[in-house]
């Protein structure tokens, strides 16, 4: 039997005078992952963001276990399980790969996941431990970025545009982890360029096309035609 | 129904009007006022100059400066050495200050671009400590204790007091209606719109091709050109200078920050409100002495977080009100 | 000799020197802000530590006590009621205001404590010394200010990059959004930034008062010998600051060799000097 985990009402976000989204609803249910998709400026980032509470300017209501998240500020997110992986990885570059770690389980929530589990999930991580998060390749980068949002044990795993940047392989390579990665009841919001792939890897997706949800369900239910319409608006 | 192009207000056209009146009324001043009237409204004009000038290099072009008393103290220094070493006639010694103070900017400048932000501000005033000190190493300028302007000179100027004070008078009135005209003249200009963009969004500016640095060092010039010439202004209307008094932070620069941040920093109303604001505290808390100079400084840091385009800002964007529009305005022509 | 005395004394000077710029060397790596009254709260330690010594008859050294924690307080205070709301994009908000607090906390020294000037007396350890060539005699003061500015530098970066705090500080200065989404609370860390910069300043300005006589003015001095020695150092280097801190005092010990009111100048000279030279400073590690 699932439960609700997070619900989302009416969501409008903006960016100074810019509307990003045009009244959002959705819901994840505990252990599902939802690929989000969208051309370029769809609002599929400022979604996310919104959720963590990094966009000023929004109205409507997100709920997370019972509780209104809305207005909470971003320093708390974490403490309420909902982890970023950001677009673009955003590692910070005066720390350590292992600092940075740290850092992300700087908020101690209880879970299956430590510096040691993320280094057995990615090896490279103990190899590369000391050098400066700067150092290393795009995909090393997101592996560091994927483990840094794992360590704070997160109910909800928020994963922007993994595959902005890398190569084909590392893509694979990341995705075959995905299970792995979100197994034990862990749901998760993966927005994707990559189509084909995020709706391989969800149990439902959601279209958004210029601040609006275009279409959604699940994968099977759709042909490709009605979700490349879906994608462009057209 | 072809829309039309308008680059005034109505606001604008009427305080035009009463501004004309006004200047005419000034400019009649030594006939229908007293010496003393003649000299307030010359100190007046002073900040009014310094404050549009201080808003242009950091409102509009982002320069944040806490040292341009170095040039009002290098102005005035210059008046006074064309005056009593070369016996000139100190009205002349005027532009020949702001020239060389543009000049002397110029390497100046070069060096004190080189820090950004808060640091430049500092290096700014680290470069007004400088001049402070070299001029009070100048024995034949009075040293540290400071030297006075002499009769003679002051002779030159007229021979009696009636046209020596309206010359002084006259002098002030036109470099602070002077400041404020070629300040707003040049925010009307292309310069200006790419300056106020500039200040807008940087990033985008840049991306428009437009040379920032060059622009900027180039306001940054003038404007010690234009600050040089008060200072030797105000070497004329004191008569007597010092290092201390003709380079003091607090006098050239404390003072006309809080001025242009009261009265609404990047706007050109701005200073003419901060400085009657000024002018009006002073009448009631003078006596005050330090206090006064607190309670202004509280005023800005209140304004500053709660207001921060101060009070022309706030009664501009509450009263969409122009008084020196410098936008366009497309009207339709129904 | 008196050339070798001059680089040894300017060399110690040095060490106070770069007290008065390492609180304005971590703030500015923590947040980027440049707070203008910091050397005026300098002064006001000295003042502080005035009042506190008048009180209680302690020892210069003793009131540091007393002094550091209210100075770190007082930072924490301020740096969470008003100067968090100034730091944004725009940097004429922290400037403004830093330079309003400025003007008023000089002008409520004048107020409260008039225009003359004040001196700690720290007793028989102002004037004990140790000669170690013919004609260079070195204070035992200059030489506990100079330990505490290496003991302060290397806390301090110690601090900043093998405990959680520094952590917080370095991963919040360089991605303010990312470090807010790992818990962390930027307005308490900036609080703290400051209150740590305070305790320094604190400890900076109870060593002026006893090495020379302090008055209300003072404040805008220091800030600008603290800035010299940073400037000269390089950002983002603590160590290069006692490096500039050290170039700072020497270029003024042999300007006044030359000419005693050639000493402000001359440091003001060698300052203008790296700008013009190497306008990154000796060791810089951000860009300004």
């Amino acid at each position: 039997m699932s439960e609700t985990l997070l619900t989302i009402e009416n969501l409008q976000a903006s960016y100074g005078d810019a509307r990003a989204l045009h009244g959002v609803s959705l819901t994840i249910q505990k252990g599902e992952t939802l690929a989000l998709i969208g051309s370029n400026g769809a609002g599929k980032s400022t979604l996310l963001k919104s959720i963590c509470g990094l966009v000023d300017n929004t109205q409507g209501r997100i709920v997370f276990k019972s509780e209104d998240i809305t207005r909470l500020p971003a320093s708390q997110i974490v403490r309420r399980g909902i982890a970023l992986v950001p677009e673009g990885r955003r590692l910070f570059p005066s720390l350590s790969v292992e600092e940075n770690l740290v850092l992300g389980g700087n908020v101690a929530r209880p879970g299956p996941w430590n510096l040691e589990s993320v280094c057995a999930l990615f090896p490279i991580l103990r190899e590369k431990r000391n050098q400066p998060s700067t150092s290393l390749s795009g995909g090393q980068q997101q592996m560091v970025a994927i483990s840094r949002a794992l360590m704070s044990n997160p109910d909800l795993l928020l994963l922007d545009e993994l595959s902005l940047g890398l190569a084909p392989i590392v893509i694979k390579e990341i995705y075959e982890l995905l299970p792995r990665i979100t197994g034990g009841g862990m749901s998760a919001i993966l927005v994707e360029q990559d189509v084909t792939r995020a709706l391989a890897s969800a149990d439902r997706f959601m279209c958004l096309q210029e601040g609006r949800v275009s279409l959604q369900g699940e994968p099977k239910a759709h042909s490709r035609d009605a979700i490349t319409r879906a994608y462009f608006g057209t | 129904m072809t829309p039309s192009v308008s680059r005034t207000t109505q606001s604008s056209r009427i305080a035009a009007g009463v501004a004309i009146i006004l200047i005419l009324l000034l400019a009649a001043a030594p006939w229908w006022g007293s010496v003393a009237t003649e000299r307030l409204i010359g100190e007046f004009m002073v900040y009014l100059a310094l404050a549009s000038l201080w808003n242009l290099l950091a409102g509009y072009t982002g320069l944040v400066s806490v040292g341009q008393q170095a040039y009002v103290g290098f102005g005035a220094y210059i008046l006074i050495s064309l005056s009593l070493l070369a016996g000139w006639n100190p009205l002349y010694a005027v532009p020949v200050a702001g020239l060389s103070a543009a000049l002397v900017a110029i390497p100046v400048g070069k060096l004190v671009f080189r820090l950004q932000g808060a640091y430049f501000a500092i290096g700014t005033w680290v470069i007004a400590e400088v001049f402070r000190l070299l001029f009070a190493q100048l024995a034949v300028l009075g040293g540290g204790s400071g030297i006075s302007l002499p009769t003679a000179s002051i002779k030159l100027i007229a021979e009696n007091k009636f046209w020596r004070e309206a010359s002084i008078y006259w002098l002030a009135l036109a470099l602070g209606m002077g400041a404020l005209a070629l300040v707003y003249g040049l925010l009307r200009s292309r310069l200006g719109l790419a300056l106020t963009a500039i200040r807008d969004n940087e990033t985008a500016s840049v991306s428009l091709g437009i040379r920032i640095e060059r622009m900027k060092f180039a306001v940054y010039v003038f404007v010690a050109g234009m600050t040089a010439m008060v200072g030797s202004l105000i070497a004329l209307q004191k008569i007597r200078i010092s290092p201390d008094a003709a380079f003091s932070v607090n006098d050239w620069t404390a003072f006309v920050i809080f001025i242009v941040v009261i009265g609404g920093i990047g706007t050109i109303e701005g200073p003419i409100v901060g400085t009657l604001i000024y002018f009006l505290l002073r009448e009631f808390l003078a006596d005050l002495g330090s206090i006064y100079l607190m309670i202004l400084g509280a005023l800005a840091i209140v304004i500053m977080l709660l207001a921060p385009k101060g009070i022309w800002g706030y009664v501009r964007d509450r009263y969409h009100l122009s008084l020196f529009p410098t936008g366009y305005r497309v009207n339709s022509t129904e | 000799m008196e050339w070798i005395n001059a680089i040894v004394q300017g060399i110690l000077v040095g060490g106070l020197y770069a007290l008065f710029a390492a609180g304005l060397s971590l703030i500015f790596g923590v947040m980027r802000l440049v707070n203008i009254a910091h050397g005026d709260f300098i002064v006001a330690a000295s003042y502080l530590a005035f009042v506190i010594i008048r009180a209680t008859g302690l020892h210069p050294l003793a009131s540091l006590v007393l002094v550091v924690p209210i100075a770190a307080l007082t930072g924490y205070v301020l740096q969470y009621g008003i100067l968090n709301r100034t730091l944004g994009k725009d940097i004429l908000p922290p400037l403004l205001v830093t330079f309003g607090l400025s003007v008023i906390i000089q002008n409520s020294l004048l107020t409260i404590f008039t225009p003359d000037s004040h001196k700690l007396d720290a007793g028989v350890l102002e004037t004990a010394s140790l000669e170690i060539l013919p004609g260079v005699a070195i204070g035992y003061f200059p030489i506990l200010v100079f330990v505490t500015a290496v003991v302060v530098i290397a806390g301090l970066q110690y601090m900043f990059y093998n405990t959680g705090l520094g952590r917080a500080f370095r991963a919040t200065s360089d991605d303010t959004e990312m470090a807010q989404l790992m818990g962390l609370n930027k307005e308490k860390i900036y609080a703290s930034a400051m209150a740590l910069c305070l305790a320094v300043v604190a400890l900076a300005g109870v060593y002026l008062a006893i090495r020379s006589n302090f008055d209300p003015f003072m404040g805008p001095g220091r800030l600008i010998f603290g800035f010299e020695a940073v400037i000269i150092g390089g950002l983002g280097n603590l160590w290069g600051t006692l490096v500039g801190g050290i170039i700072l005092g020497v270029a003024q010990g042999l300007g006044a060799e030359i000419n005693p009111g050639w000493q402000v100048l001359a440091g003001h000279l060698a300052f203008l000097f790296v700008l013009a030279v190497k306008p990154t400073g000796l060791f810089a590690r951000i860009a300004g």
